[in-house]
């Protein structure tokens, strides 16, 4: 096995490149906005002293609004949005109302089959269910751990083993839970599951096979890498609760159970809804569990697989977006929340 | 407020109970806390221990056998690894994956950090017209699904912008490793809406009066990002920064899109699904595989876990 | 003020000059150097005049099958200096349509569904093959095969390899020791199977998993079926929708595949009941023959290289496989398949050049010489062919009185042929009734 360093040199090369971009545009950026502003305040100075010279007026200072900051230190953020995110929304958002090669107008078409069809409908519920549990459940399982760890010893042994799943790609675990979950008709079992089953006196069963169980199991893997990142997120916020708070709740007799209840949730609130809210888009988007574990057979499709089946192995582009932008649909009720909770902030 | 991170001890100081009861109590609650964190701790692992069991067992034992017989029948044999690391196919040496895989992760990193820290500053500490509808429209484009850009960003790279016939940027035309540049572009693209998120959070929560303090003083805004608002948010950018290099490490789609799967270019991930087999049920390799593609995210988190729990801390604090 | 003006410019410099210097350091590598004097290159004469070009090619071979599609022609390579740059990925199918919508085709592709062929004929992306491959692919292959890269009477690619599916496969060593043999019709196959049946194991095994594809091999098993009860003729209607889905004919074929793979007394050998056949991969599937729990497996050609290590594919071997017999033999030989079609996105002389050589008799009977590879092209050496399996396969390909058909499912639209009748397969195995399943893929069918 000979490694031919040789051949890799274009690519640190390249990496190098990219990183004296990243240096030239972000400091080029701030060189720009130090230096103009600098310039313009020294010409006031002049104008000033040259004014005061003179016995003239004071030139009335401009009004300064921020906007022309404002849309340098936005500049690159937008633009690459607007490349990569806003043009392929639009355009989804068109082809939805196309037919599956994105030729001709269909109207609502998509819309009405993604209703009308009864495996589309099982899989906008399966979304739901999942929506509602998955944040749910692994913000709780996050809290309660992170509370827990937060007085015991082996903390940072105990979170990294949490967090580990984190590191895993979605189709890693969704591999390492079809492992547990696997069935043997004949011989032993090599699913930790139906071992277990089969040690207490069961009977193996298949779980993939039956809804709506199935649905349930694979959220079990979500929840299992989601749990990690609200454990760390609401970890790091509970130790940030000032002492002296925690102190005094404790001089006057509170229990435990009112503790979490009235110091710990309410300190860490903006903290519990960037996890929330965080774990709830990434639950709307995850597709690749699904596809891995069940491809959606057996009734547990969602719409993020139904979507990537739809528009690129069954070339139905219309019906893709269709779902797409369903997805947009769901995601509303966050962004009103979020409207409203900036709204609070700046009146608070 | 760099240092408004109590840390365990000051904490566990400040609360000391004063009578004898409530410490022996206090011991044997945390006694208590440390046994069941770590008992979940340990269930939480299990599936990941299974895996590392399986991928030092033969193929055929992985296939018939559940790992846990490992330990009455222990099989040890390192030729799944020895398959996955050095078995070279025309597809070239993992090392050479491996290169890629970090020559796309680093800038990958990187510019979303830079750019969201700046916009998500703007959207905190400026005053402008509509920058809260700004800020709304970043936060709901999360939602898009990246696989509804892949089609149209390829296409931006490869016949550029023309509008009405007049070619107004022209395509990359990019070739082997130049390509990381594309990679780079898509994962900064999808990246930023979480990233302006999750700095706005924590950007807009430092404490407003430094802010006023640093104006009056007259620090321009370029300053005051620079000299106040950076050193505050290192910890929030080293949070982001892990959760990014976990995504863009573990991404396939986006690179097999935007890098091609050859060796000049395919990271870790393209070649792993490769050694998957075919049609994907070489469950020998696929363990070890998957233990290959760990390590490293594994590393980084570990290294930065300290500056990430402090770092999301300092963000919970009002100022 | 000077010193601040001037970091400025060197910024600006900067990043116009690294802009610059990203969009210019394209690499010149041209290691390809004709040596077209040499004795061997003879056979090449033809091709000759694109030196120091690159031709993309983009397909779904991949690893040791990728390691041999790149030897076989790299003697084509090294004589008439052209580069063949060959990309396969495991997403094919999906990828592809990106690519080529993103404005990235390559420039050629070979693609395994007519109907993914089709599908870009009728956005006119793929390019109408010249004439010299016309003619070659004319000279090389049948009319039955060349069919299926046919769309408005114009050729878009010829086949390239290919495979058999109609198969059983078998364990000769326990058939010698039991006395079984080999069936040659549909009665003798199931009078086989309720013989094995009452002596203990079950006979036969099957699996339709694989991963995010789960549930094809079993639309191989009812294709197979209907080829045999309907004919070609209602084959042919079918797979293009002249009648319906859910059609009586195909309920018949569905309910015949359904007495053995539905058949508790049958199924499924080494692994449990009829449900197993839903999550067992289709890899494992017939690996209870070797163990002795399974008499009898139909899978395609390809699967010679599932067996584990060690397993002797051969006539008297471990294993081997037998021809999925027919029901009425008088109507001759129905064979079902599948191969891949190369289609090319470029009309460049050199893309047409390579294309032409992909479907000559050169490349055939190169690519077979290195091993496990079929074709169904008539200059192909039997002699040529190492693996008795393949010889088998190629054998009943140049066979005249085969019926050869290509597999349906790969015919119909994507949503159909990769996604509902799929999914109504696994729904099939896992319970559901004939009559639902066949009703739910009609009415996907658009």
């Amino acid at each position: 096995m000979e490694f031919d360093f040789a051949a890799e040199q274009p690519k640190f090369l390249m990496l190098m490149y990219g990183l004296i971009a990243f240096v030239a545009v972000v400091g080029g950026l701030l060189l720009l906005l130090d230096v103009v502003p600098s310039y313009f305040a020294r010409r006031r100075e002049a104008q000033l002293v040259a004014a005061s010279a003179s016995g003239a007026p004071l030139p009335r200072r401009r009004k300064q609004g921020e906007g022309a900051f404002a849309f340098f230190f936005l500049l690159p953020t937008l633009l690459l949005l607007a490349v990569g995110l806003v043009v392929p929304a639009v355009r989804t958002t068109l082809l939805s109302f196309m037919d599956s090669s994105s030729s001709d107008w269909v109207g609502l078409a998509n819309y009405r089959w993604m209703f009308a069809e009864d495996s589309i409908v099982r899989v906008l519920i399966n979304t739901l269910i999942w929506v509602l549990l998955v944040p749910l459940v692994a913000t709780a399982f996050g809290l309660i751990y992170a509370v827990l760890v937060d007085k015991a010893r082996l903390e940072v042994v105990a979170k990294s083993l949490i967090f580990l799943p984190m590191a895993i790609s979605f189709v890693g675990a969704a591999i390492i839970w079809r492992f547990v979950y696997a069935y043997r008709g004949v011989g032993d079992q090599i699913g930790l599951l139906n071992q277990i089953v089969v040690s207490l006196g069961g009977e193996p069963k298949q779980w993939l096979l039956n809804p709506p169980l199935n649905t349930f199991l694979l959220i079990v893997i979500m929840v299992w890498i989601q749990a990690g990142f609200a454990m760390v997120v609401l970890s790091a916020a509970i130790k940030a609760i000032p002492a002296d708070i925690v102190e005094a709740a404790r001089l006057d007799g509170t229990t435990a159970w009112q503790m979490f209840w009235r110091i710990t949730v309410p300190s860490i609130r903006p903290a519990l809804i960037v996890v929330v809210v965080t774990i709830s888009i990434a639950t709307l988007k995850v597709f690749d569990i699904v596809r891995t574990a069940t491809n959606g057979n057996y009734d547990t499709n969602v719409i993020a697989t139904e979507m990537y089946n739809q528009a690129f192995r069954y070339q139905e582009n219309g019906q893709g977006s269709a779902l797409a932008v369903f997805l947009f649909v769901l995601v509303i009720p966050i962004v009103i929340y979020q409207i409203r909770n900036l709204r609070k902030q700046r009146e608070g | 407020m760099t240092t408004a991170t109590p840390t365990v001890g000051v904490g566990a100081q400040a609360t000391e109970p004063t009578t004898r009861g409530a410490r022996v109590r206090k011991r044997l609650n945390s006694r208590t806390a440390t046994l069941v964190s770590i008992v979940i701790a340990v269930l939480w692992t299990i599936p990941t221990f299974g895996l590392f069991i399986s991928s030092l067992r033969p193929e055929n034992e992985i296939k018939t056998t559940g790992w846990w017989t490992f330990f009455t029948n222990p099989q040890i044999t390192l030729e799944n690894y020895q398959e996955v690391l050095f078995s070279s196919g025309s597809s070239g040496q993992l090392a050479s994956y491996f290169i890629n895989s970090l020559a796309i992760t680093i800038p990958s990193v990187l510019f979303p950090l830079a750019f969201a820290s700046l916009a998500a500053y703007a959207l905190a500490w400026m005053n402008f017209k509509g920058r809260d509808w700004v800020y709304i429209g970043i936060f709901a484009l999360q939602i898009v699904p990246l696989q509804m850009a892949l089609v149209p960003l390829l296409r931006f790279f490869s016949t550029g912008v023309s509008i009405a016939g007049v070619q107004i940027l022209p395509a990359w035309d990019l070739v082997d490793e130049q390509k990381f540049a594309q990679v780079w572009f898509a994962h900064t693209c999808f990246a930023l809406p979480f990233a302006v998120f999750l700095l706005h959070n924590f950007i807009s929560q430092l404490p407003g009066d430094l802010m006023e303090a640093a104006r009056v003083d007259g620090a321009t805004h370029p300053k005051i990002f620079r000299t106040i608002v950076l050193p505050l948010i290192m910890p929030a950018l080293a949070a982001f920064g892990i959760f990014q290099f976990l995504w863009v490490w573990n991404d396939l789609l986006v690179a097999l899109i935007f890098a091609g799967g050859g060796d000049e270019t395919a990271p870790l991930t393209v070649r792993l699904a490769e050694l998957a087999g075919t049609r994907g049920n070489e469950w020998q390799r696929l363990t070890a595989g998957a233990f290959v593609s760990i390590v490293v995210p594994l590393i980084v988190f570990l290294s930065l876990q300290r500056f990430f729990v402090r770092g999301l801390l300092a963000g919970s604090v009002k100022g | 003020m000077a010193f601040a003006r001037s970091r400025q410019a060197l910024a600006v410099a900067g990043v116009l000059g690294l802009a610059l210097g990203v969009a210019a350091c394209g690499t010149g590598d041209d290691k390809n150097s004709s040596n077209a004097g040499s004795a061997e290159c003879g056979a090449y004469e033809k091709y000759d005049g694109h030196d120091g070009k690159k031709v993309t090619v983009y397909s779904s071979i991949r690893e040791i099958e990728d390691e041999r599609l790149q030897q076989s022609w790299k003697e084509f390579e090294d004589c008439t200096g052209i580069e063949i740059d060959h990309e396969g990925s495991g997403e094919f199918e999906a990828q592809l349509p990106v690519r080529v919508d993103g404005g990235n085709a390559p420039d050629l592709a070979f693609i395994p569904q007519p109907g993914l062929l089709k599908r870009f004929v009728d956005s006119g992306k793929l390019k109408p093959v010249g004439a010299d491959t016309k003619a070659m692919a004319e000279q090389n292959y049948s009319a039955d095969w060349l069919k299926y890269s046919t769309v408005n009477g114009q050729l878009y690619g010829a086949p390239l390899g290919s495979n058999v599916k109609s198969f059983v496969w078998y364990s000769p060593t326990t058939f010698k020791e039991k006395g079984w043999t080999v069936p040659a019709t549909w009665d003798d196959m199931i009078k086989l199977s309720d013989q094995i049946a009452a002596s203990g194991t079950k006979p036969w095994c099957a699996g339709i998993e694989s991963g995010d594809a789960t549930g094809w091999p079993a639309t191989d098993w009812i294709e197979d079926v209907l080829l045999r009860t309907g004919g070609p003729e209602v084959y042919d209607k079918w797979t293009t929708h002249e009648i319906p889905f859910n059609d009586p004919q195909v309920a018949d074929a569905l309910n015949r595949a359904g007495t053995i793979l539905k058949n508790e007394k049958y199924v499924n050998g080494g692994f449990g009941g009829v449900k197993s056949i839903a999550t067992t991969s289709f890899q494992e599937a017939g690996t209870p023959i070797t163990a002795g729990k399974c008499a009898l497996h139909r899978q395609a050609s390809f699967y010679a290289n599932q067996w584990p290590e060690g397993t002797r594919v051969a006539e008297d071997g471990d294993v081997f496989a037998f021809y999925f017999p027919a029901i009425d033999p008088s109507k001759g030989k129905p064979v079902l398949g599948g191969g891949e079609f190369v289609a090319a996105f470029a009309d460049r002389p050199e893309v047409q050049v390579v294309q032409t050589y992909l479907a000559s008799g050169e490349f055939a009977n190169s690519r077979a010489k290195i091993g496990d590879w079929v074709s169904a092209n008539k200059k192909l050496d039997l002699n040529n062919v190492p693996n008795p399996v393949d010889k088998l396969s190629v054998g009943i390909l140049q066979d005249e009185k085969t019926v050869f058909r290509f597999d349906g499912s790969d015919l119909m639209p994507a949503a159909v042929g990769a996604g509902t009748f799929w999914k109504g397969m696994v729904a099939w195995i896992n319970g559901k009734d004939t009559t639902t399943v066949l009703n739910d893929i009609e009415g996907s069918w658009k």
